[in-house]
């Protein structure tokens, strides 16, 4: 789906003048869509007026995060956002500092950004204040690192040691006493 | 439609004959002609052991097509695709659960090696979780070197001696 520059640029001026309460926002012209950067501190009254608005973005289809390492700060969260109604899409920005990594949560706005909000919070250490159940979704629970920031070593830290602890947890002989089972999994 | 013959009458009809073994050489002839594979189907390589069990290939012809979803069932484990760390207690567990004797066949580079991903996520080689009886290279390996891996362990059940345990 390729959209012609010009009205790549008639839907940005449209998207300005949307969000022109907005203090600190501000649209880019993208290369597919327009870029909206919201500051983090207004980040759910942008998107609220996204959503309910005339443009009526109801759709979050993508959310995640890119990490822009030496620039400070230094994560960057996307949202993918997607008008059924008018066939049209603005990509949201938001940043976010390492050592307070925590963004509002859009699962108020759309349901659907549970899964996605845990997969930047599993991959990206990225917090998102208000997300109803914030777990890591793709790598074990008890799991150290985040393995997509840009410091994580790709062979991992340790990668066996959860394996490793419930090896030796198995071992050990069972409890004996009444009402403890043999784990989950019983052999 | 030529003339009929009639069929001559059998020597030992009635259940008369009677052959000499050694009982080894019968377990080792049974177990390794009624393999029954625990299809450990991880990634893409499941398909491939789909069409290894399928009629073009046809795995009946060795004995082993009776693959169960069930561990209880099961002596051959064929470990199919990529093991990541997150499975590799639930693919421990299944083994432990299988039956003794059993065996376990390595299916592919990434279960033999880790293959192409070299990461924080996956096992690098499930030796290092299972005891494995053969690797089979490839991504994802023909059906027949998995057959041919299938025959290779029937060749080695032939060799062990189940009465000396």
């Amino acid at each position: 789906m390729r959209i012609p520059p010009d009205q790549i640029r008639n839907q940005a001026e449209e998207l300005r003048s949307l969000v022109a309460g907005i203090e600190g926002a501000s649209v880019e012209e993208g290369i597919d869509m327009p870029v909206l950067h919201l500051p983090r501190e207004r980040l759910l009254e942008g998107l609220q007026i996204l959503r309910d608005g005339p443009l009526a973005f109801r759709h979050c289809s993508m959310l995640t995060a890119v990490d822009r390492m030496p620039e400070e700060p230094r994560f960057e969260v996307v949202y993918g956002l997607y008008s059924i109604e008018h066939n049209r899409w603005v990509r949201v920005k938001t940043r976010c500092g390492e050592f307070d990594a925590v963004v509002p949560s859009v699962t108020g706005l759309w349901p659907g950004a549970n899964w996605l909000e845990r997969e930047c919070y599993d991959m990206f250490g990225i917090r998102f204040a208000d997300h109803p159940d914030l777990r890591r979704i793709l790598m074990p629970e008890g799991y150290e690192g985040f393995p997509l920031r840009k410091e994580f070593p790709r062979e991992g830290i340790e990668p066996g040691r959860l394996y490793r602890e419930w090896e030796r947890r198995r071992q050990e002989p069972p409890a004996t006493a009444a009402g403890e089972s043999a784990g989950r999994y019983e052999v | 439609m030529g003339s009929l013959i009639e069929a001559p009458e059998p020597r030992n009809a009635g259940g008369q004959g009677f052959f000499t073994t050694r009982l080894q050489h019968l377990i080792n002839w049974g177990r390794k002609n009624s393999l029954w594979p625990m299809p450990l189907g991880l990634s893409c390589c499941a398909i491939e052991m789909m069409a290894m069990v399928g009629p073009r290939y046809d795995l009946a012809r060795f004995g082993a097509e009776a693959m169960r979803f069930t561990p209880r069932q099961c002596d051959l484990m064929i470990v199919a695709g990529t093991l990541t760390w997150k499975m590799a207690q639930a693919a421990r567990t299944v083994y432990d659960q299988m039956p003794e004797p059993k065996w376990v066949i390595a299916m592919g580079v990434c279960s033999s090696s880790g293959g192409m991903y070299k990461n924080y996520a996956v096992v690098q080689g499930i030796d290092s979780i299972l005891p494995v009886d053969i690797y089979v290279p490839g991504c994802p390996p023909r059906p027949d070197a998995v057959i041919d891996a299938l025959l290779k362990i029937q060749k080695k059940i032939e060799k062990e001696r189940p009465l000396a345990r």
